[in-house]
């Protein structure tokens, strides 16, 4: 992990995981393990969270709210899918209401393995999370630079330069 | 009579660790109605039963929760056995029981954790989860796993503790017993905890019976029904007795659970002096499973039903559960009645909810 100027805020969302990686999230942030020495804290309000981490599958029932907590968080943002439900289904891809991993809905940056994901991967994902925060405000912070004077922020619909090619992608596709 | 508005709770909540949505009819602060929506964690894992061989659809079973995963195991492979009448092994009885209690101990020190968190004592909440990992540690000594085991098999037992593992946990467990004990004092003695438990969410004795509470919830109220005196496995054999209070408030449910830690610890203790020195830990299994069983156990949480149904095929054509939260979820809406709106993070928390058990 580089240098780190910032100190991320971590958002917690239950997909539908089985609980495991969900407790195991938990276990991170208290003092056997101890995330919170890498400067992230845990907290419950998605407008003021910087990474945010999901575990399990996501089903009809809960796209929406993932993707409303998504869209909630403030840019630069970084999401963690925690747990093989999160990164693929699991073994739970083949029931009749799961849509499929974390990725279906929301774009996800760092896939944390493991059923349950342990304590250490989990770790390694926040330190991962925090250094990608990192050069996203950097890239950030930069663009607005550039941009000095001219009216209202970044392009709303502009997260990173990944989500900038996937929209161009999108309007190639709809212009075709 | 105040105006009645309706306060949204859930999914995404700071105090919930998994989602699940009230709609909060309120009365000035008072709450008049709690009408609960469940489903955001259903995955419908009951609809594999039809496409998994029975044997490897026990590892989908456990991941039903992976904080009662020990027990949702157990009661699947009771329901396969009492179908196919496996006489199961002694010592593989006697582990299953060995355990099925250090997972309840994992539950109710995480739940007292979780608790302490929702009235906002953050050093007593990573105190309790200190403890729980020292748990974790030995059942990852014993299973190889810290939340989903996958040591059962249909017949027995897929993994044996050593006479040296047995050592090391009778040891650690003398020292989590003496350090549950200084923490309790807190949670059972401290002024200002008590005044967040002390008649807050009562139920009493009837109610409980009217909704059909089961569990801590239930013995809480003064209910001694606990599936454990069934003598399953080897309960039989250890002289178990329900742990009960009366009073049926929050504090009443602390208690039950704290208590319930010493019982399962000296349940273990037990369990290792009565069980046989050596022996089989599997029986073989012959054939598929042919008729419909139901098996109930007692999970954490309280009593968990398990239904199978097979017809003579390698896969199930039905399966079925019924769990502990789906019952106490009727018992939380009967307690919110009336309380106050800064109490409905606790009373939440005090029916230990499980939602991914619940919605399957």
């Amino acid at each position: 992990m580089g240098k780190v100027k910032k100190s991320p805020w971590l958002l917690h969302y239950d997909g539908s995981s089985c609980n495991g990686c969900d407790i195991e999230v938990l276990a991170t942030l208290t003092p056997v393990y101890d995330a919170e020495r890498f400067g992230v804290v845990n907290t419950g309000d998605p407008l003021q969270a910087d990474i945010l981490m999901i575990t399990g599958g996501i089903n009809q029932q809960n796209a929406p709210v993932v993707k409303q907590l998504y869209d909630q968080m403030p840019r630069p943002k970084v999401v963690v899918a925690v747990g093989t439900c999160a990164c693929s289904g699991g073994v739970f891809r083949e029931c009749y209401n799961m849509l499929g991993g974390a990725d279906s809905t929301v774009p996800i940056d760092i896939y944390v393995p493991g059923c349950a994901a342990r304590p250490e991967s989990i770790m390694d994902g926040i330190m991962k999370a925090v250094e990608l925060f990192q050069k996203r405000s950097d890239e950030h912070d930069q663009y607005e630079k550039e941009h000095k004077g001219e009216a209202g922020p970044v392009d709303p619909n502009i997260n990173t330069a990944r989500d900038k090619v996937k929209m161009q992608e999108m309007k190639g596709a709809a212009d075709a | 009579m105040g105006k009645r508005s309706v306060i949204p709770f859930g999914p995404q909540h700071p105090v919930l660790p998994e989602p699940i949505h009230l709609d909060l009819v309120v009365e000035d602060e008072k709450i008049v109605e709690a009408i609960p929506n469940i489903g955001f964690i259903h995955r419908g894992l009951e609809g594999l039963a039809p496409d998994r061989d029975f044997q490897k659809y026990l590892y989908v079973v456990e991941r039903t929760c992976g904080i009662c995963s020990f027990g949702h195991g157990l009661g699947y492979v009771e329901s396969i056995e009492g179908i196919m009448n496996v006489e199961v092994p002694e010592r593989a009885r006697y582990l299953r029981v060995v355990w099925a209690e250090m997972a309840r101990m994992t539950s109710h020190l995480m739940w007292l954790g979780f608790t302490a968190d929702a009235f906002g004592f953050e050093s007593l909440f990573y105190e309790a989860w200190r403890i729980r990992e020292k748990v974790l540690d030995l059942m990852e000594m014993t299973t190889g796993g810290r939340l989903i085991y996958s040591v059962l098999k249909v017949g027995g037992v897929l993994k044996d503790i050593t006479p040296d593992m047995q050592k090391k946990i009778l040891d650690d467990l003398n020292e989590i017993e003496k350090e549950t004990r200084e923490m309790t004092k807190t949670f059972l003695d401290d002024y200002s905890v008590q005044t967040r438990l002390k008649g807050v969410g009562v139920l009493t004795k009837q109610q409980a019976h009217d909704v059909g509470a089961c569990g801590p919830m239930a013995r809480a109220s003064g209910i001694a029904c606990d599936m454990r005196m069934r003598g399953y496995e080897a309960y039989s054999d250890l002289g178990f007795e329900p742990v009960v209070a009366q009073d049926g408030d929050s504090y009443a449910r602390c208690e039950v659970r704290i208590n319930e830690i010493f019982a399962s610890i000296e349940l273990v203790r037990r369990a290792f002096e009565h069980m046989p020195k050596e022996g089989d830990l599997s029986a073989t299994v012959k054939g598929n499973p042919n008729g419909e069983y139901f098996a109930r156990i007692e999970q954490p949480r309280g009593e968990a039903i398990f239904y199978s149904e097979g017809h003579g095929k390698p896969n199930l054509d039905r399966f079925r559960l019924r769990t502990p939260t789906f019952a106490n979820l009727q018992a939380l809406c009967e307690t919110l009645k009336g309380a106050e709106y800064a109490d409905v993070p606790i009373l939440i928390l005090t029916i230990d909810p499980c939602i991914s058990c619940t919605e399957r």
